[in-house]
């Protein structure tokens, strides 16, 4: 099913929670409320002629310009072979998703990265805690702004250039 | 080896010493003789094992210590020896120490009985076979205690594996001995190679079909006690990262090696003398010492070529899961082996004496299997020579 | 990786009746079986696996950080880090993204010597996959014939680029080198040679009886929980999925290419057992080496990288891009800022999602069959953490 389409029925099932406008790129991109995320991919999925049943990649994005969290689920549907991006953005202070991983059970884990990498907090989902770093990390790595610490637990994070030896 | 001691006696040859005292001291030398024959035959079989391996894996394996590396498993054992013993700091210090000498002895006591010729055993007892069922059942309470003594969930695992297993597998391996013995009325080791003769058809191999099908339930789950793949659950690398033998290390490892070496070779050696013959040659000689080294040599080859057949087997299979370990004892070998052991009894019932043509007509099946096999190699070899001779650097 | 909170969300399931203690098993990182640092939390009942719980995070190298760091060029030599078992195909992943970004289009012959490298690349990933396979479940034999084959080819992409780990081959815009003289001679012996030893590790362990009991019907992944959990590549078509991405959403020369994609068709045991995923992979290296006669045959001349600025700065936007690496689907996910480094890059892995999938697979399995599963999902670890 082309792009335009899904955007359509989209937007005739949730109304204003969704875009006008569908953007267009490399995989088209619907944006929608923070809100209205959980909502948006369960129709996704359930309608039977969109059938998206596989989230094939969850990636959140600083936009530091925006001052915003934007968080990409790109969907993909192996009944229907098309394709479809959600957007959703979120605060950069304090970035609240409601969860999909009662939707996708792999949501889980990329939701867990996401969490972990750059901070962003998903309502409901019932295991959220640090994936790939260790459980006491202070930060979130992958934020623009973060700063890597001095040292962790007593090993340094530096070391002098080769270079100037 | 009561004789030789008895003589010994006799002849004022331990003049002076008090007859227990030098009952003491023959067996203190036979133990010592051995202990150091033990030790070869473990090493070269561990180099062995080593390079047939390598050869099965188109590796080379060790070739540097002295002419292809033959002494390698010296240079292994000063290695070993040097290092430093650990033992965990939660660990069952006593048993822990105790676990490796308790499975060298089970195993190092079953040498007692072993007939490696006519005259060369150490002590023929009447119950030979009963008393190595016995003995090697130490080398599963060595393991166990090893298992339990290293407080690691790893090696209690591989201990309780070991256990369950050995002890499973006891049970077919012990009917298809008494199969065996149901045709010499004897235990005695010995008894049960003079039952058979020199030659191929007059093994208890070729005897009769139930001897063949007790020979292989036999060798599968002697086998599996003594570790070996597919059954090497125990020590499974890949599992159970070292098994019962996780915390140990230096001279204790090395001991539990030992034992694993030890025993494929009283595998082949318990195997070659029930089934193959043992130490028979032909009357060529009278001479005593000619005699005894051919007899002694015979007896090393045919054992050697089942621990090569172990090696073999090893190189060529994956293992069983444990529930398919069960699975194949109980639901298989156990009904086999029973119903086999009936089968030979009602055999021995119609003929008491054996039947040469059945004899004659096994061996020939063997030989056409053998034919059949080593063309089958010969096909597989032609086809993948080109690619053999391929440089690996090219 | 998690430090403290393991125990979270651990409530212990008692049977009705049958009140057994459970065992605490910590299987490594430092475990023979666990493909580099994996950690499992397996909670026992004896040798009955109530479940394994994956614990990732032991080889995080912050990849996706660095990316923001050392610009679009100079990322290169770190994507062959995220998959170093099949370096290639990462490679290719980011010069596609990174193409598609600014519209660049790759010369022909540059296509023709990334499907060679990929495909060359995916061989020996497959050879890896197989033996350790073999290894894990007991089998050391098929493992040390396996790297005899693949060292071979690491002496072919040695020739190719001068590495044989990792290979930092390609560029974007195209590769960095052509190939070498006489490589298509070698390159198309070596595939000759190899093709018929396909056959004869299948008689060796694919076909022995003890292999295939443990492989069948072991970790069943029915098609809808493979999809629904994002499996890809071989896990993926081992469920009865034909789904690849180099015949469903073509990418380079594969289109001119012909070639099948191989399922699982549950020939021993169930549809999408552990044997199906092993067997597609099986099947898979004779489909690369019929890609791989068809590309040596057919390569054109011409030079093998476009012109691309070294001051590479593509126009804001983001893309997508899969390719179709050795353990599935790779997803490139490159956000560019009109500047010269990437906003954001997020690499999603086949080996993350079967990584995830394994708590779901081990309920009710036994220990051994939890390496056995690793190895038929083709679990990479640094592919999990990047």
């Amino acid at each position: 099913m082309e792009a335009a389409e899904i955007h359509r029925r989209l937007r005739d099932k949730l109304g204003n929670a969704v875009e006008p406008t569908l953007q267009d790129g490399d995989w088209p991109a619907c944006e929608v409320r923070a809100a209205a995320v959980a909502e948006a991919c369960r129709f996704l999925r359930d309608d039977p002629d969109l059938r998206f049943d596989c989230l094939s990649n969850l990636s959140a994005v600083d936009r530091k310009a925006a001052d915003q969290i934007e968080v990409h689920y790109h969907l993909f549907s192996y009944a229907h072979r098309h394709q479809v991006v959600v957007k959703a953005s979120s605060p950069r202070l304090d970035p609240v998703l409601p969860t999909v991983s009662n939707v996708w059970p792999i949501a889980n884990w990329l939701e867990r990265e996401a969490f972990d990498l750059m901070g962003v907090t998903f309502v409901n989902h019932p295991d959220l805690r640090r994936i790939l770093m260790p459980e006491d990390w202070v930060g979130h790595p992958l934020r623009k702004d973060f700063v890597e610490p001095e040292e962790y637990h007593g090993i340094s994070t530096r070391r002098e250039s080769l270079l100037k030896i | 080896m009561q004789q030789l001691a008895d003589s010994l006696l006799q002849t004022g040859f331990l003049q002076g010493v008090p007859t227990e005292a030098g009952y003491a001291l023959v067996i203190a030398f036979f133990a010592f003789v051995l202990l150091n024959f033990i030790m070869l035959i473990a090493g070269v079989t561990s180099w062995l094992e080593r390079r047939v391996w390598a050869r099965i894996q188109s590796r080379v394996g060790p070739n540097r210590v002295g002419p292809q590396g033959v002494i390698q498993w010296l240079a292994d054992g000063i290695k070993n020896i040097m290092k430093e013993d650990i033992v965990p700091a939660e660990a069952d210090r006593p048993l822990f120490k105790a676990a490796p000498y308790l499975a060298m002895m089970g195993f190092f006591a079953t040498f007692a009985v072993i007939p490696f010729g006519d005259g060369l055993v150490v002590a023929d007892l009447n119950v030979g076979v009963l008393y190595i069922t016995a003995v090697t059942a130490l080398v599963v309470v060595g393991i166990l205690m090893a298992g339990w003594a290293s407080n690691n969930k790893w090696a209690l695992l591989g201990g309780i594996r070991s256990a369950a297993q050995i002890i499973s597998y006891e049970i077919p391996a012990g009917i298809a001995v008494i199969t065996v013995v149901l045709f010499t009325g004897s235990l005695s080791m010995q008894t049960i190679i003079r039952a058979q003769g020199w030659a191929p058809w007059d093994w208890f191999l070729f005897a009769n079909p139930f001897l063949c099908i007790a020979s292989f339930i036999f060798f599968v789950s002697a086998l599996a006690e003594g570790n070996r793949t597919p059954f090497d659950l125990p020590e499974a690398e890949s599992e159970l990262v070292a098994g019962a033998f996780t915390e140990y290390s230096g001279l204790r490892n090395l001991l539990f090696f030992l034992v694993e070496w030890g025993n494929l070779y009283v595998i082949g050696a318990l195997y070659t003398t029930m089934f193959l013959g043992g130490w028979q040659i032909p009357p060529i000689t009278e001479q005593p010492v000619i005699q005894g080294a051919l007899q002694f040599a015979t007896f090393f080859a045919k054992s050697y070529f089942l621990v090569f057949v172990a090696m073999w087997i090893r190189g060529t299979l994956p293992r069983v899961r444990v529930d398919q370990l069960m699975t194949l004892c109980w639901k298989y070998l156990v009904p086999i082996t029973f119903a086999n052991l009936i089968g030979a009894m009602i055999w021995f019932v119609l003929f008491p004496n054996g039947l040469a043509i059945m004899r004659f007509a096994m061996f020939a099946l063997g030989v056409a299997v053998t034919i059949y096999f080593f063309s089958r190699i010969l096909f597989h070899l032609r086809r993948a020579r080109p690619r053999l001779r391929l440089n690996p650097i090219s | 990786m998690s430090t403290a909170g393991i125990e979270i969300g651990l409530e212990r399931e008692t049977p009705a009746g049958l009140e057994t203690e459970e065992m605490t098993l910590n299987m490594g990182p430092q475990h023979p079986s666990t493909h580099g640092v994996l950690r499992f939390v397996v909670k026992a009942d004896g040798e009955v696996m109530r479940r394994a719980i994956p614990d990732i995070g032991y080889l995080h190298r912050s990849i996706e950080k660095i990316s923001e760091k050392v610009g679009y060029h100079g990322f290169m030599p770190y994507t062959d880090r995220v998959d170093y078992v099949s370096a290639m195909q990462c490679n290719q992943g980011w010069a596609m993204a990174c193409e598609k970004l600014a519209s660049i289009e790759v010369p022909r012959r540059g296509e023709y010597c990334r499907v060679i490298a990929c495909e060359l690349g995916r061989i020996a990933s497959h050879l890896i996959s197989v033996g350790t396979t073999g290894m894990d479940i007991g089998a050391f034999t098929p493992f040390t014939h396996a790297l005899r084959e693949r060292e071979r080819i690491n002496n072919l992409l040695e020739e190719l680029c001068g590495a044989r780990l990792t290979f930092n081959y390609m560029r974007i815009g195209g590769c960095a080198w052509d190939i070498p003289p006489g490589f298509v001679k070698r390159a198309s012996e070596f595939v000759e040679q190899f093709e018929p030893l396909i056959d004869e590790y299948n008689e060796l362990i694919s076909f022995n009886k003890i292999y295939v009991e443990r492989l069948a019907n072991v970790a069943i992944v029915p098609a809808e929980m493979a999809i629904a959990w994002n499996l890809v590549g071989p896990n993926l078509r081992g469920s009865g999925v034909k789904y690849d991405v180099r015949k469903d959403v073509p990418y380079s020369v594969y289109p001119e290419l012909e070639f099948d994609v191989p399922v699982g068709t549950g020939e021993r045991g169930t549809l999408g057992d552990s044997y199906d995923r092993y067997m597609v992979r099986m099947n898979e290296m004779k489909e690369s080496c019929r890609i791989l006669r068809q590309a040596l045959g057919g390569i054109p001349e011409g030079p093998v990288i476009a012109k691309v600025p070294r001051t590479f700065k593509p126009p804001p936007g983001e893309v997508y891009v899969r390719v179709e690496a050795s353990r599935g689907d790779m997803g490139w996910f490159v956000v560019s800022d009109g500047t010269a480094f990437p906003a954001r890059t997020h690499i999603r892995t086949g080996s993350f999602s079967a990584m995830a999938i394994i708590e779901e697979l081990s309920k009710g399995l036994m220990i051994a069959d939890l390496v056995a599963v690793i190895a038929s999902l083709d679990i990479v670890a640094p592919e999990v953490d990047r």
